[in-house]
């Protein structure tokens, strides 16, 4: 087995001229996914029955909802290579998407309350996914604040990443408890509605915009990297050169 | 090995006591600060003091986690002991031990008089004194990652509890959840068996993810 590619992609000044490439299609594709599964969204696919035009906020909260677990898992497996395998861009992936995955846990928060508000009749419910999702958010941001803390941003690295590893093995033990709390004590019950059976357009509409926000995670999270990795290595040669050469050019 | 770590540890943390009783008196008046807001009426009090009880207790773990790295981290008796000792693993795993044995003892030994200010029944506050017996340790546990990630921080305060209490949210909920079931007059052995295999769980992983936290800052 050959690890020689697997190396080479560890090289931030590597990365940086494939994410270089990546970018552009990464960008269009989000923009044009984006167009087409908003205006599905919002003219071509009907009401629900029950929800009325409500329920449209679904095509943002739950691409929101699944990227904010994706992205730390994604933050957590990077972390942990950076930690085990000390690869410096791993780190520099970790740290770049947290501040993603922390903001798209606050779209699914605020999107959900906007829709909890009509349907629900409440703006906020200490229902387990919700409150597991604000939990989400808390260790973002310990994660965050954590690596600001060490003035050694290579400390501050393996510190993140101990609490991000730390973390993940937590997730399904809160989640789980946070179910099990919630059945114990939930009285006045809001019946949520069941997995209803999509509409086609629907269906269409919620795919395309996973796949837009998806995609729109990448491209912020491309950028953030590259940024990270300038700003990290900007005392090296291939940086000044890339930089330097640009700022001539322009 | 293990006892003389001990004993040391047992000794150090008796020789700064007052480093443990600060925690105690905070867990006192914080727990009776909720009667003076809220109400002093005994069915209210009965409704919510298992929850009161406990948040105070996490709260009050927190901040005597500063005694379990802070001062022989400050003068490198702790670098010294990871290095000599050849058993880094047991010295953060005895120091845990000793921080849970120091603090949370007194805190399970007051626990039932707060009980009884919060106007719980004898039964009731069996069920919170075995159940703060069986969530302190995994808070010690869980702790000990978050004091080794901040000890070489020189503020670490409000910083150590962002990281430290989300970890603490399923002990609190299992914890609180077995003594209202016992208020209620059910059996609460189930909650028991949860918190006592996140202990397991936690004893069998956390000193390793504790030792991985203190050698970001001690190289």
């Amino acid at each position: 087995m050959n690890w020689v590619w697997f190396h080479r992609l560890s090289s931030p000044k590597w990365f940086y001229r494939i994410s270089g490439y990546l970018l552009p299609w990464v960008a269009v594709a989000a923009t044009v996914l984006f167009g087409y599964g908003l205006y599905v969204g919002f003219y071509d696919s009907p009401p629900d029955y029950q929800q009325g035009e409500s329920v449209r906020i679904m095509y943002l909260h739950v691409p929101a909802a699944m990227m904010s677990m994706a992205i730390y898992v994604g933050m957590a497996i990077a972390a942990a290579v950076g930690f085990i395998w000390r690869i410096r861009l791993a780190h520099m992936v970790a740290i770049a998407i947290a501040p993603i995955g922390a903001v798209m846990t606050t779209v699914a928060l605020l999107s959900g309350s906007f829709w909890g508000r009509p349907t629900w009749g409440t703006w906020w419910e200490w229902d387990a996914r919700l409150t597991s999702e604000l939990i989400l958010l808390f260790l973002y941001l310990g994660f965050m604040a954590i690596h600001a803390a060490f003035e050694d941003r290579e400390s501050g690295d393996r510190a993140a990443a101990v609490l991000a590893i730390v973390g993940v093995v937590n997730i399904p033990i809160i989640h789980y408890s946070v179910y099990w709390w919630n059945s114990l004590h939930q009285k006045a019950t809001i019946t949520r509605m069941g997995k209803p059976l999509l509409d086609e357009d629907m269906k269409v509409a919620l795919y395309s915009m996973i796949a837009a926000v998806f995609l729109y995670c990448v491209w912020v999270g491309l950028l953030r990297i590259r940024a990270e990795i300038l700003d990290r290595d900007r005392s090296r040669r291939w940086v000044q050169e890339t930089i330097g050469g640009q700022s001539d050019d322009s | 090995m293990l006892m003389r770590l001990l004993r040391r540890e047992l000794l150090r943390h008796w020789r700064t006591r007052q480093d443990l009783l600060n925690p105690l008196i905070f867990f006192l008046i914080v727990v009776s600060l909720f009667p003076l807001a809220v109400t002093p009426e005994g069915k209210l009090l009965q409704q919510m003091g298992p929850g009161v009880i406990f948040v105070a207790a996490l709260l009050s773990t927190m901040l005597s986690l500063e005694s379990m790295y802070r001062d022989d981290y400050v003068d490198g008796t702790l670098e010294l002991l990871l290095q000599q000792s050849g058993r880094p693993l047991l010295v953060v795993s005895v120091k845990i031990l000793a921080h849970w044995l120091m603090t949370a003892i007194p805190l399970v030994a007051l626990s039932p008089v707060l009980g009884v200010m919060m106007h719980l029944q004898p039964d009731t506050i069996v069920a919170l004194m075995v159940s703060l017996l069986l969530a302190t340790p995994t808070l010690s546990l869980l702790g000990s990652v978050g004091m080794g990630l901040t000890v070489g921080l020189r503020q670490s305060g409000v910083l150590l509890s962002l990281l430290v209490l989300p970890l603490y949210i399923p002990v609190l909920i299992f914890g609180t959840s077995a003594v209202m079931a016992a208020a209620m007059g059910m059996t609460y052995s189930g909650q028991l068996a949860l918190l006592g295999s996140m202990f397991f769980a936690a004893a069998s992983l956390v000193p390793m993810a504790s030792l991985a936290a203190i050698r970001v800052s001690i190289r």
